[in-house]
């Protein structure tokens, strides 16, 4: 009966904690798009979106509601199934990577301990790499069941590129597992307590190599400037979902800021600290638990926003690569790059060690 | 009471069970927006609009065609190298314990890793320009 208990009260902890996390991530991916806008505008001297409320605040509001009441057009020539299922897997790939990411330290609520994270599995940077491969379908399926001759090409460039880059992504995180020992984001996290214990605990300043390919690899993940070509408008009109219209092509373009929520989460979750900060021993000690906790919390947003904006101040000023450019940076630097990068972290550690 | 402490002190597929838990809430949410908007939007169909948008132009022909055949290269050459990389994952948790005798080990390994990747430069697997 005890047992049971206790796996009620379990189950329902963690529904709270999905849906926070999932609406949360929804919520921010619409603000993203708003910030998005805005910092175009900013950047090329416009005023943005200015109209809905203040500021334009109510501006994703308002789009959503129109995708939601668009007509749903399904071409004859599309294959229905796959058509309909392209855009679900994309979203749902993007509302999974959140599953292992620790969001704050454990605190405690009438004498049980919670945990800020949904599943604290050991192999969570695998399962990211699972998640993020399934959501090449998502694109890929989209793309294909269309039956658009534009649409295909643009899925399949989608695709490649971001297999290729995958292998990138893979070896430079190899140098960070040598580094931490383990593959679980909340171990991970731990390791970075703090800022500074006699040397940086912070990943990126101990592993600036891994972090930049890193970040390479992440922009090519996302489909983001300058490796949109999945989405070069000059070239291929729209994209993969050229044929899509209503809540589906909504989900193609919100499912794209949740990954990048997400991914920025994930950066600085590996690299940045996760929720870590200088000082956050003082901290903990002048302040309540609940209080704590909170800071924990915003310091790992703070830090997310500040990748988002990142992002986006790249997206406006850099121009796009061309195909053949990004295969050769993809497969022929930051291969080699992650590569050595492994063999002269192992040396290290390991003459360090003696 | 005890078997929940096990369950979170060591590694045991229950520790999977809230993952499952997100995938059921996640599909559920996809699930209630698709319908939401089906039902929601106009449905004024007409033949002339379920054609392929295309840019517009009559689309000539079915996109289902022969694509390049390096986009396929590439998936291969993924999955062959993909392997090669998750290889290297349990060396790298393995990293400390093993020391330099491990870490000889894996240096061959990168060299037949590096043959593998220096072949198909060579072989141009990877030029885009004909």
């Amino acid at each position: 009966m005890m047992l049971l208990q206790m796996d009620v009260a379990f189950i329902i902890e963690k529904l709270i904690l999905i849906t926070i996390i999932l609406f949360g991530s929804l919520g921010i991916a619409m603000y993203a798009t708003w910030g998005e806008r805005k910092v175009a505008a900013i950047m090329q001297d416009r005023k943005g979106p200015s109209r809905a409320g203040p500021f334009g605040l109510l501006q994703p509001l308002a789009d959503g509601v129109k995708l939601f009441m668009k007509e749903e057009i399904i071409p004859d020539s599309s294959t229905r199934f796959l058509f309909i299922l392209g855009p679900c897997l994309a979203m749902l790939t993007a509302l999974l990577t959140s599953a292992v990411v620790p969001w704050g330290p454990d605190f405690q609520l009438a004498g049980r301990t919670v945990s800020l994270q949904v599943a604290d599995i050991n192999i969570g940077i695998l399962f990211i790499f699972g998640v993020l491969s399934v959501g090449v379908y998502g694109v890929m399926l989209g793309g294909w069941a269309s039956n658009n001759k534009f649409s295909l090409l643009s899925s399949i460039r989608a695709a490649s590129q971001a297999i290729s880059y995958e292998l990138a992504m893979g070896l430079s995180l190899i140098a960070v597992i040598m580094m931490t020992g383990t593959l679980s984001l909340r171990e991970i996290v731990a390791q970075q307590h703090g800022f500074w214990d006699g040397g940086f605990t912070w990943i990126a300043f101990r592993q600036p190599i891994g972090f930049l390919v890193f970040l390479i690899c992440t922009f090519a993940e996302l489909n983001r400037a300058p490796f949109d070509l999945a989405e070069a408008e000059s070239e291929l009109n729209m994209g993969f979902h050229q044929e899509y219209s209503s809540m589906k092509l909504g989900f193609y373009l919100f499912a794209e800021y949740i990954n990048l929520f997400v991914s920025s989460v994930i950066l600085s979750t590996l690299f940045f600290g996760g929720y870590n900060f200088p000082f956050m021993d003082a901290v903990q000690g002048a302040v309540p638990e609940w209080l704590f906790v909170i800071i924990c919390v915003m310091v790992l947003l703070t830090k997310a926003v500040g990748f988002i904006l990142f992002f986006m101040f790249v997206r406006w000023t850099l121009p796009r690569f061309r195909y053949d450019q990004l295969m050769k940076l993809g497969w022929k630097t930051l291969i080699p790059i992650a590569l050595i990068n492994m063999v002269i972290t192992g040396i290290v550690v390991l003459a360090r060690m003696k | 009471m005890d078997l929940l402490l096990l369950a979170t002190d060591q590694n045991t597929p229950f520790n999977y069970f809230p993952i499952a838990l997100q995938l059921v809430v996640a599909i559920g949410f996809v699930i209630v927006m698709m319908v939401v908007t089906h039902l929601l939007g106009p449905k004024r169909r007409t033949s002339d609009k379920l054609i392929n948008f295309e840019s517009g132009i009559p689309s000539v022909g079915n996109a289902r065609q022969p694509m390049a055949i390096k986009y396929f290269l590439v998936a291969i050459l993924f999955v062959l190298f993909d392997v090669e990389v998750i290889f290297f994952y349990p060396y790298a948790i393995n990293f400390a314990e093993l020391g330099w005798e491990g870490f000889k080990a894996v240096l061959l390994f990168v060299a037949f890793f590096l043959c593998g990747f220096i072949y198909i430069v060579k072989k141009g697997a990877l030029e885009w320009e004909e």
